[in-house]
């Protein structure tokens, strides 16, 4: 990656928010951070409807059966380069529900069946505090 | 050639570059304000820069089904008129004697070019939420359409006493004059402003991209260094459409300094409306314009005429 991509990448990361059957509680959160309490846009951070225009993907809730194919696919769509960020402990590891039947295991594993390559930034917590997604967001942005 | 040249560098250094600096401020100022409205601190002042940077950077993706040729000439298409419409407007602005480019017929053909493009680019790229925005879009540019023009025949009614007829149609002559003195006037530039509020896709009037149900709409299927011409061009919009309503109705440029400030009310006034209301649905918006917005211009329209007839000015 070229100098000014990268600049570009951690002045302006546009996230989109995947829902990959969570408990809606680390998605409330998500939705915290952009409230005049913490407000992610003086870093630059906006939530954009559509996985063309993010930057990165907040995945949230332990991968079912069903929405697996969704996750590979928005990820498939979104633009590259594009981190993916596992919020909330389901999303890390499974969490509680890693014995589930329905459960097709983390985020990590389904992204890298499609892509090994990708980027995962893991924020970990039933749910995170808004401060630790922006400490993640910010501590993935210098990773890159 | 010499004229040529110094065509090509007015349309860079004026229309482009400077149009697009001032338009990346113009929407970081939105931005703020909104962001002050809402008590958040909001995007630093580099913000509209850093987001174009980085969307130079990033990946193209064009859709599978989607008309790929079609798809990646609309923003060409809007962009390129934007610079063109910018480049006249402001060089009416800067200089007024002596200079002829075009006539407010083609301001108004250019002004429609970038809404054409958009609704070009939306039903090429293969997405139902593109193709509900572009409806949307088309709804929105036929709503709107009636009320500028009638906003814009009032005041060629107004200038026809005071300038010579064969200038009559020309925007550098039309903008020494101010026909918001006038009731009439005062009408057409409050419709205008609110058709301009529409064609920019400002809150009230943003149902073509509505993030929150369509989840950007025309522009849903655009990534990387075309979703940055989208963003510059809408950037850019931001100048040419309040320089022409201030050069219509206001006055002009007469000196610099009176013009921006002319500028900046006009840009405040479109901020207030954005952050006082919400969103509208399209029928509501076609009835707004031609229910409410029409016929209150033709009442205008017949002050201006009966004003004309009987040479009283505040008409």
């Amino acid at each position: 990656m070229s100098f000014w991509m990268k600049y570009g990448l951690k002045k302006s990361p546009w996230v989109f928010h995947v829902n990959t059957g969570a408990c809606n509680n680390c998605d409330i959160e998500i939705v915290d951070c952009l409230t005049p309490r913490f407000d992610v846009e003086r870093l630059g951070v906006k939530l954009v409807g559509s996985p063309r225009h993010a930057d990165a993907l907040l995945v949230t809730g332990a991968v079912t059966a069903q929405a697996k194919p969704r996750l590979q696919e928005a990820y498939r769509q979104a633009a590259k380069p594009c981190v993916v960020f596992a919020i909330g402990a389901c999303a890390c590891d499974s969490g509680i529900f890693m014995p589930g039947y329905h459960m097709v295991g983390p985020v990590d594993k389904v992204i890298k069946e499609i892509d090994p390559n990708a980027i995962i930034a893991y924020v970990p917590g039933c749910p995170p505090k808004p401060e630790a997604m922006i400490s993640g967001i910010v501590a993935a942005l210098k990773a890159i | 050639m010499n004229s040529l040249g110094q065509s090509i560098i007015e349309l860079l250094l004026l229309g482009f570059l400077l149009t697009a600096v001032v338009g990346l401020v113009a929407s970081w100022i939105v931005r703020k304000v909104s962001a002050k409205v809402q008590y958040r601190v909001g995007p630093p002042f580099m913000q509209p820069f850093y987001d174009v940077i980085k969307l130079l950077g990033k990946e193209q993706t064009i859709p599978e089904e989607a008309n790929g040729f079609v798809f990646c000439l609309a923003p060409l298409v809007a962009l390129s008129s934007v610079i063109l419409l910018s480049t006249m407007l402001l060089r009416i602005a800067l200089q007024k004697e002596g200079y002829f480019a075009g006539d407010v017929i083609v301001v108004l053909y250019l002004l429609a070019m970038p809404s054409l493009a958009l609704i070009l680019g939306a039903s090429a790229s293969a997405s139902p939420h593109a193709s509900i925005g572009s409806a949307r879009e088309m709804k929105l540019l036929i709503s709107y359409e009636l009320p500028l023009l009638l906003a814009f025949t009032i005041v060629l009614i107004k200038a026809s006493g005071q300038i010579e007829q064969s200038q009559l149609l020309s925007l550098a002559a039309l903008s020494g004059l101010k026909p918001i003195m006038s009731i009439s006037g005062c009408l057409a530039f409050l419709v205008s402003i609110l058709c301009i509020q529409a064609k920019l896709g400002l809150v009230p009037f943003d149902v073509a991209e509505a993030e929150t149900e369509l989840a950007g709409g025309v522009i849903i299927e655009y990534s990387g260094p075309l979703l940055a011409m989208w963003t510059l061009e809408h950037a850019m919009l931001l100048v040419a459409l309040p320089v022409f309503v201030v050069e219509l109705f206001l006055g002009g440029f007469d000196s610099i300094i009176l013009g921006i400030i002319k500028y900046v009310v006009v840009v405040v006034l479109l901020i207030l409306i954005k952050n006082t209301n919400p969103r509208m649905r399209i029928d509501q918006i076609m009835k707004f314009f031609w229910y409410y917005c029409s016929p209150i211009l033709i009442i205008a329209l017949v002050l201006a005429v009966v004003g004309n007839f009987l040479g009283i000015g505040w008409l």
